[in-house]
């Protein structure tokens, strides 16, 4: 795979002085589903209000598919795509003229055929001559959604695409989206929602205070900073650890209805079998076992509350 | 050139036009032909000629001029001004287009309905006065740049203003103000002479001068300053325009 976005030392400084983005270096190969996960405040919407021209740059550089995103903007622009994480929409004109307008926009001439199967597979073809005004919130998410997809972006931002949205909608979403992924479309994606990134990215870049603290595969990140927990229902409570457990740094939970273990799942050896018969070696019996990985969502709270 | 991009936006203000068609064009059109009947026929029938021209006639030029002015900055503005409000200027910035694009766009559009509305009430002020129109290019072509040049001027108030009363501001306490002042219902020559050299620092004066001498050969000031004043406002504001696009002037932070 080749980059198609190449982001290199880019900062950006605003007039009254707050930096949101330090020195950011970032390659995005053409093809994938990046989710770039941060808190508020990170940097994200700057980051991609940058790529696509909105927002101008104080230092460094940006290139999509090789186009400096400022020296060459008008090609870099005319395969870029963008759902904003706000609603703005022009209010009083129809669902299929707002659409047209934005493919005339970005250069391209008028594709009915192609129109109305983005409008279907958005499910907006009945409304199509519906003035947007006369929309709910997730059916104009879902024009701005048709609005950056009109002009065939090879790379689509999707800001907060799915916040504030029904279950319905959001899995249209990630329907849109892996048939994008199908068509060779490459998909930044921002979200609060973390089983969103979970479910749809191939790799995750986390972005804290305006720095780009990590970047890797998702199944990859999921298995080297994920861990994997096991809890014993003990047939009787206990109220301290045994005596002779201590090396396995067992928790007691539940009132001591429960011990829980925790363990890496990067390691080749658990420690459970030799957990176990240690248990067995200290009297400690219990009914059942279960065990639970840890999310994405928890390997993100970990990695924005380390101390820098 | 993204000429589609041109026609998206040209088409999609000429929409906004169509849907708001009383206020776009009837308002104006009715308000301006009520000077008319108050000033051309009912107070300008007791009020003597201008220069060799009923006073009814005579304040046909300025009428259509101070209404074109108007109506150019206040499309112009509104134009750029309500996307900026509502968001929607992002997808502008976002696109492939350039300032000039952009600025065809959305200044074309606001001009030809000043075009529209400054012929619509030539047409009307027919019915109510008998007008020459001794050079009509000329006329057209005053009609055209100044069109142009004050939706370019309203299209820089829209960037400027942070505020809905900052668009009606200038409009309101500078452009009207120098429109009555500038000779849309008389001729400087009938100031005393002190007023005559102050109406000269007045640039609206030049403008309404050499829209009208297309009309009668008659003005205030050489048709070739008019129209060298004409073009030179036009020119200041293009580069304004160019600037505002290059720094990004209150369109991205």
């Amino acid at each position: 795979m080749s980059a198609i976005l190449s982001i290199q030392d880019l900062t950006k400084t605003y007039a009254g002085g707050f930096t949101a983005l330090k020195k950011i270096n970032l390659e995005i190969q053409r093809g994938e589903i990046f989710a770039l996960l941060g808190p508020n405040g990170a940097g994200k919407t700057t980051l991609i209000n940058i790529i696509c021209g909105i927002v101008n740059p104080t230092s460094g550089a940006a290139f999509v598919n090789g186009h400096n995103i400022v020296s060459e903007f008008r090609a870099s622009r005319a395969i870029v795509g963008l759902v904003p994480q706000e609603l703005p929409v022009d209010a009083f004109a129809s669902v299929l003229k707002t659409v047209n307008y934005s493919r005339g926009l970005f250069g391209k001439s008028a594709n009915p055929d192609y129109i109305e199967k983005l409008l279907r597979s958005l499910s907006l073809w009945d409304k199509k001559d519906a003035r947007i005004i006369e929309l709910s919130g997730g059916m104009k998410r879902r024009v701005l959604i048709a609005k950056a997809l009109s002009h065939e972006p090879e790379l689509l931002f999707l800001d907060e695409p799915t916040a504030g949205v029904d279950v319905e909608l959001r899995q249209d979403m990630w329907n849109v989206v892996s048939s994008l992924k199908k068509d060779g479309v490459t998909v930044i994606l921002t979200t609060h929602y973390i089983e969103e990134a979970e479910e749809m990215a191939d790799r995750v870049g986390v972005i804290n205070g305006g720095e780009i603290i990590l970047v890797q595969e998702k199944a990859r990140l999921m298995q080297e900073l994920g861990r994997k927990q096991m809890t014993l229902n003990l047939i009787e409570n206990l109220s301290e650890i045994p005596p002779g457990l201590e090396e396995y740094e067992l928790e007691l939970a539940n009132h001591g209805a429960e011990l829980v273990y925790t363990y890496s799942t990067n390691e080749n050896r658990t420690g459970i079998t030799a957990l176990l018969g240690a248990l067995q070696k200290a009297g400690v019996h219990f009914s059942d076992l279960t065990t639970s990985q840890s999310s994405l969502e928890e390997i993100f709270v970990d990695l924005v509350k380390r101390p820098a | 050139m993204n000429l589609q991009a041109v026609k998206a936006i040209y088409r999609a203000e000429m929409a906004r036009m169509f849907r708001t068609v009383v206020q776009s064009i009837i308002a104006p059109v009715l308000s301006t032909s009520l000077y008319f009947v108050i000033f051309g026929s009912a107070i300008g029938s007791r009020i003597a000629e201008i220069d060799g021209v009923s006073y009814g006639a005579f304040i046909v030029p300025g009428l259509i001029m101070m209404s074109i002015m108007t109506e150019s900055i206040s499309n112009s503005s509104f134009a750029i001004y309500f996307p900026r409000f509502t968001g929607t200027f992002y997808e502008v910035l976002s696109a492939p287009v350039s300032y000039i694009e952009v600025m065809l766009g959305f200044v074309g559009a606001a001009a030809t309905k000043s075009i529209i509305i400054g012929s619509i009430i030539f047409i009307t002020a027919n019915f109510f006065v008998s007008i020459e129109l001794a050079h009509p290019f000329v006329a057209l072509l005053f009609l055209v740049l100044i069109s142009f040049a004050f939706c370019l001027f309203g299209f820089i108030l829209g960037v400027w203003a942070d505020g809905w009363e900052k668009l009606t501001i200038v409009p309101v306490l500078v452009i009207m103000p120098l429109t009555f002042l500038g000779g849309t219902f008389y001729s400087i020559s009938m100031l005393p002479a002190i007023w005559q050299k102050i109406s000269l620092l007045n640039p609206l004066v030049y403008l309404i001068s050499g829209f009208r001498w297309s009309f009668y050969e008659n003005a205030d000031v050489s048709i070739a300053l008019s129209l060298a004043i004409t073009v030179g406002f036009l020119l200041i504001c293009l580069l304004l325009v160019r600037w505002i696009f290059k720094t990004g002037y209150r369109i991205r932070t």
